[in-house]
């Protein structure tokens, strides 16, 4: 089956706050599809990908979410993980003390766990020879997975972790959080061909971004425009062309009028 | 009227006297220089109150101690090496050991020692024999140089009292491959008084591996026990001592190394078990170039309270100590450090470390850190540093976001917490069996 993320009219907040942030969003992404969601600082993108994910820092008031047509909000992040969906982080943890081929590890065996609860896993040379090929393929240096989680990375080493763990656990549908933000083209440059390597047509990818020139190098199909908490205008690639040249100011005259309102 | 136990009318102290010493003298048939040894310390466990308002007592409430069940003395019922649970029975590393001493309720009940150990004229036995078969070395160490009666309540109590301990002398310019390892086991309830004297000699080398384990009772038991540790000039000593007492076991220990010139101490600490700890955990580095290195581990749960007290003496120029603790709090258990660097005036060149870092694992735990120093030199550099953390949700909403369970995301928090303190660990065993107090901890 082709994996599908519906997201209907979802309204969310952070945990206890009085404000909502997300404000009924609408959004329908296919396998071999990527959608590029943009908008100005505070629309409520990063949200949405946390959301997505299952944060427990943000609830939901309405809506659904369903991915491959079952709903995901009494899922926890694991189960969501474990079900396809996987989320590139804006800003990755370090995790002192455990290496990334650890941490991989435990994460490929808790989905065997999951399937079958007797499983013992894979195997310490199975995952080597799997680490092993997944690096050479992202052109990653092999004495990154020995390294500790995050701790000490520089920016640029962090997403491309992210794009490891991305090629390790091979979900089906991929939230690429402001993948792009504080790194130097090249280090964009070589994420941006990581995540190019890595998607297909059995995945879909929702690619967040506050600037236009990650998508130079991830060539959406479709972009989105976010603002206030909803996707205000959609359209194709040229949308992001044209926000790069005008900015966000024409959609905060022309929208915010129509949310205050709401 | 309903009749309240009160706390002052509970017993406050252990109600030995004057005679219960003669009387484990002539139960020991020891050396009148022993018996002579326990008079002393004996006037000065008289002379001093219980502790209690003294700055290192005062955050330390043993008043919940049942005297009654936890002074009667344990004497050997017949138990064997048997009833001790084979992982304190496990080399360090691989699976050879120089030499093995079992000690089950203050019996020695389990004696190796390999041919090639005793050929390079390694004393390795139990301190009572030793006390009569080595009497010169033994009456130079024994509780005059490093613990000592005057030391405190509980080490007066210990000069006086003890009456079981293992003998480590390793002779000058003698390197041992293999490691040497004492198990003290007790299988019933009351007063345990063990003692360790470890003398390494001169550019001497050897590993010692000394385990305190017990078994769960529902009556109070006490360790009240005493190590001591030399490191002659350039010798080099890996201790490695790991404490798994029942939960109703109260320890008071004090436990001291002193290093001679251009030694070498690597001193690892594992605190697991006991209701209550209060360690006192020191080394002297007493000769120019000395090193002492001390690593420690605990990790307190349920009603457990453990207080380490570390002290860094730095005696000579050009010496180095380097300490960290780690510890991690569950349930309403309370932790406590309270560290020390010194320094003498005049000694020049010092290099001293502390830290202690908390992993709370909850809100009702409380982790406390005092690091302190006391340098009366000029030219040296000291630091020190205490920190707390928590398991933060967003470290645990990463790894779950990867289908990890939130418990398995817990225990590698948690894991990799410990694992700067596991890496100073050169010993496979010992890493292993600290990761599994750790789950067993957060399981349990």
């Amino acid at each position: 089956m082709t994996a599908t993320l519906e997201i209907r009219n979802l309204h969310a907040r952070v945990e206890g706050a009085e404000t909502e942030i997300l404000r009924g969003v609408n959004l329908t992404i296919r396998a071999g599809e990527i959608h590029a969601l943009m908008g100005p600082n505070g629309s409520g993108k990063s949200t949405l990908a946390n959301v997505l994910m299952g944060n427990p820092t943000y609830e939901v008031l309405e809506g659904e979410i369903l991915f491959n047509g079952e709903s995901v909000l009494e899922m926890e992040p694991d189960e969501r993980s474990r079900a396809g969906l996987f989320l590139a982080f804006q800003y990755p943890v370090a995790i002192p003390g455990v290496t990334l081929a650890n941490f991989l590890r435990h994460a490929i065996n808790a989905r065997m766990k999951a399937k079958d609860p007797d499983s013992k896993g894979i195997s310490i040379p199975e995952f080597t020879k799997l680490m092993r090929q997944k690096m050479q393929m992202l052109g990653i240096d092999s004495t990154f997975a020995g390294r500790y989680l995050n701790d000490g990375f520089s920016g640029g080493e962090k997403k491309r972790a992210e794009v490891l763990q991305m090629a390790v656990l091979e979900p089906q549908m991929v939230i690429l959080d402001e993948t792009d933000s504080g790194l130097d083209i090249d280090a964009l440059r070589i994420v941006a061909e990581g995540v190019n390597k890595l998607m297909n047509d059995q995945m879909g990818a929702l690619v967040i971004t506050h600037y236009q020139r990650l998508l130079n190098h991830i060539k959406p199909h479709f972009v989105h425009v976010m603002f206030a908490g909803r996707i205000v205008e959609s359209g194709g690639p040229e949308l992001a062309l044209q926000l790069e040249e005008q900015g966000y100011e024409r959609f905060r005259t022309k929208h915010l009028a129509a949310i205050e309102a709401n | 009227m309903v009749a309240i136990r009160r706390r002052s009318q509970a017993q406050t102290q252990p109600s030995y006297t004057w005679a219960s010493v003669e009387a484990l003298s002539q139960r020991l048939q020891e050396p009148t220089w022993v018996s002579d040894l326990r008079r002393q310390a004996w006037s000065i466990y008289e002379s001093l109150p219980m502790p209690h308002l003294e700055e290192e007592w005062r955050r330390t409430d043993y008043r919940h101690i049942r005297w009654d069940e936890a002074e009667k003395l344990i004497t050997p019922n017949g138990a064997t090496v048997e009833q001790v649970p084979a992982k304190h029975l496990e080399p360090l590393v691989g699976d050879r050991q120089g030499g093995l001493m079992v000690f089950v309720d203050g019996q020695l009940v389990r004696y190796e020692l390999a041919d090639e150990l005793k050929a390079q004229g390694v004393i390795f036995c139990d301190l009572l024999s030793a006390a009569h078969d080595h009497e010169a070395l033994v009456r130079q160490y024994l509780m005059t140089q490093a613990v000592k009666p005057s030391d405190g309540k509980f080490a007066a109590l210990h000069a006086a009292m003890w009456s079981y301990g293992a003998f480590i002398h390793v002779p000058r310019g003698k390197a041992l491959e293999v490691p040497l390892h004492v198990v003290i086991y007790n299988t019933h309830a009351g007063a345990s008084f063990g003692h360790t004297l470890v003398v390494v000699g001169e550019n001497a080398q050897a590993t010692v591996q000394i385990e305190y384990a017990n078994a769960e009772t529902s009556a109070h038991a006490s360790y009240i026990g005493a190590s001591e540790i030399f490191v002659g000039d350039a010798a080099n000593l890996r201790y490695v001592s790991l404490q798994d007492w029942s939960r109703q076991t109260f320890e008071f220990s004090h436990q001291r190394a002193r290093v001679g010139r251009d030694g070498n101490l690597d001193w690892i600490i594992g605190t697991m078990g006991s209701r209550l700890t209060k360690a006192f955990i020191e080394v002297e580095l007493d000769g120019k170039g000395a090193t002492g290195r001390v690593s420690g581990f605990f990790f307190a749960d349920k009603n457990q309270f453990f207080d380490l007290d570390t002290q860094q003496n730095h005696n000579a120029p050009l010496t180095t100590s380097d300490l960290l603790f780690k510890g991690a709090a569950k349930d309403t258990a309370r932790t406590l450090w309270q560290g020390m660097i010194k320094s003498l005036p005049k000694m020049q060149k010092i290099d001293g470390f502390q830290a202690c870092r908390n992993l709370l694992l909850s809100r009702d735990a409380r982790m406390d850190s005092i690091p302190g120093l006391e340098i009366e030199a000029d030219d040296v550099k000291c630091s020190h540093a205490a920190t707390f953390g928590t398991l933060e949700e967003q470290l645990i909403f990463y790894l779950t976001s990867r289908g990890i369970t939130r418990p398995q995301a817990e225990l590698m928090i948690i894991d990799g917490f410990f694992d700067e303190l596991l890496q100073r660990i050169p010993f496979d065993r010992v890493r292993e069996r600290l990761q599994e107090a750790i789950e067993a901890k957060i399981l349990g």
